[in-house]
């Protein structure tokens, strides 16, 4: 498989890692070559300084046609945009989006973008950790998300349009 | 008409006094406390001094009720997302977006965003309107030498279209060698014919440039 990971933070390193172990080609993008530092020195995939939500980057990237893309920054606005970019434009398979906020993970987990939050995901696991109930909410939302973007909004401007060409 | 404007910025500013000048309402957020506190000194109180990204401000904002949500941050990503929650989470019938890179207009329409505002092709439309499409371009010159690398584009009256480099009086000290046709670069050939659209790629020494042009450019008109 090609996986694709944007932000090489904890996270996006050791993921990196685990799929390359596993046998998949990984290409991880980050803003600052820093970031890299985090990788194992036997990582071979494909690390590549640039900004994630720039279709040109990712496409030189080798980003297109991926089978996985893993938005993992710490900017939730940034993971939204990569992943959109990649179920609209690059031809992805599977699309997550790491969305920290709850309101924007569950508003975009709506619109099929499959979000995963660590806000979420820190208060259910602590609060059951100290014994209390939780919201019992996935760890994924979404996980099927087949994002609809433009053509959920055409199929709604449809009718506006033919009503005022009547 | 209610405007919530996202951005304090240049842009922001000036869009939000503007449009109280009008009489619209209009509410500004910026999440910078120093800039807000500052907007709100010289416009009224008007200002939130919180992200607009997050949802919950966006509520306190009134989105819910806003006619016109135009999101003008200088982040491209910001801007997408403030306008994907207003129009999905908050229902607003009308989502402006600033674009600042214009690759990314095409994605912002097709994920649903009403408008779009893009500084970077407005200028870069400008300034294209301003090169002269009827004239012979440089691409480079050849390391060291004089000899240039020049394209030249053939537009209704180039007295070229129709015929082949062997028919033209092509310049001691220069040569065509290359065409692009449809996007794609082939080996200019003495028998090719040449058609209207090519870009014929040239070689050759500055002072045949004149002559040049009389064979492929002509007396052809500028476009636009």
């Amino acid at each position: 498989m090609k996986v694709v990971i944007v932000g090489c933070g904890r996270v996006g390193a050791v993921l990196a890692e685990a799929f390359e172990k596993a046998g998949n080609d990984v290409i991880i993008l980050d803003r600052s070559t820093g970031a890299f530092d985090k990788l194992p020195s036997t990582f071979r995939g494909n690390a590549v300084r640039g900004d994630g939500t720039d279709e040109d980057v990712l496409r030189r990237a080798g980003a297109q046609d991926a089978d996985v893309f893993l938005a993992l920054t710490e900017g939730d606005n940034r993971n939204v945009m990569a992943a959109q970019l990649a179920t609209e434009a690059l031809n992805v398979g599977r699309v997550l989006a790491k969305v920290n906020d709850p309101v924007r993970a569950a508003a975009y987990a709506d619109l099929g973008l499959a979000t995963i939050c660590r806000t979420n995901l820190m208060e259910d696991t602590i609060l059951g950790f100290a014994g209390l109930s939780t919201a019992q909410r996935p760890p994924i939302l979404a996980p099927q998300g087949t994002h609809p973007g433009g053509e959920h909004h055409r199929a709604e401007a449809e009718p506006a349009a033919a009503t005022s060409e009547a | 008409m209610f405007v919530l404007v996202v951005g304090g910025g240049k842009v922001g500013y000036y869009l939000a006094k503007e449009l109280v000048e009008s009489g619209h309402e209009v509410v500004l957020m910026e999440k910078d406390h120093a800039r807000a506190d500052q907007i709100a000194d010289e416009i009224g109180s008007i200002v939130i001094a919180h992200d607009g990204c997050e949802g919950k401000y966006l509520a306190e904002a009134g989105a819910n009720r806003a006619d016109i949500v135009a999101a003008v941050t200088g982040d491209d990503e910001d801007n997408l997302v403030i306008c994907q929650m207003a129009k999905h989470h908050f229902d607003v019938p009308r989502t402006i977006a600033r674009v600042n890179n214009p690759k990314n207009e095409e994605l912002f329409k097709h994920l649903g965003v009403d408008e779009l505002i893009s500084p970077t092709r407005m200028i870069l439309g400008s300034i294209e309107q301003d090169i002269p499409v009827h004239e012979l371009l440089h691409l480079g010159s050849l390391g060291g030498s004089d000899l240039e690398l020049i394209e030249a584009p053939l537009l209704p009256g180039s007295p070229a279209i129709g015929r082949a480099p062997r028919d033209l009086e092509i310049p001691e000290g220069c040569s065509l060698f290359a065409v692009v046709r449809e996007g794609r670069a082939v080996p200019l050939r003495p028998d090719t014919i040449l058609a209207e659209g090519d870009k014929v790629i040239a070689i050759g020494r500055a002072e045949c440039e004149a002559a040049l042009h009389g064979q492929l450019i002509g007396n052809a008109e500028p476009v636009g």
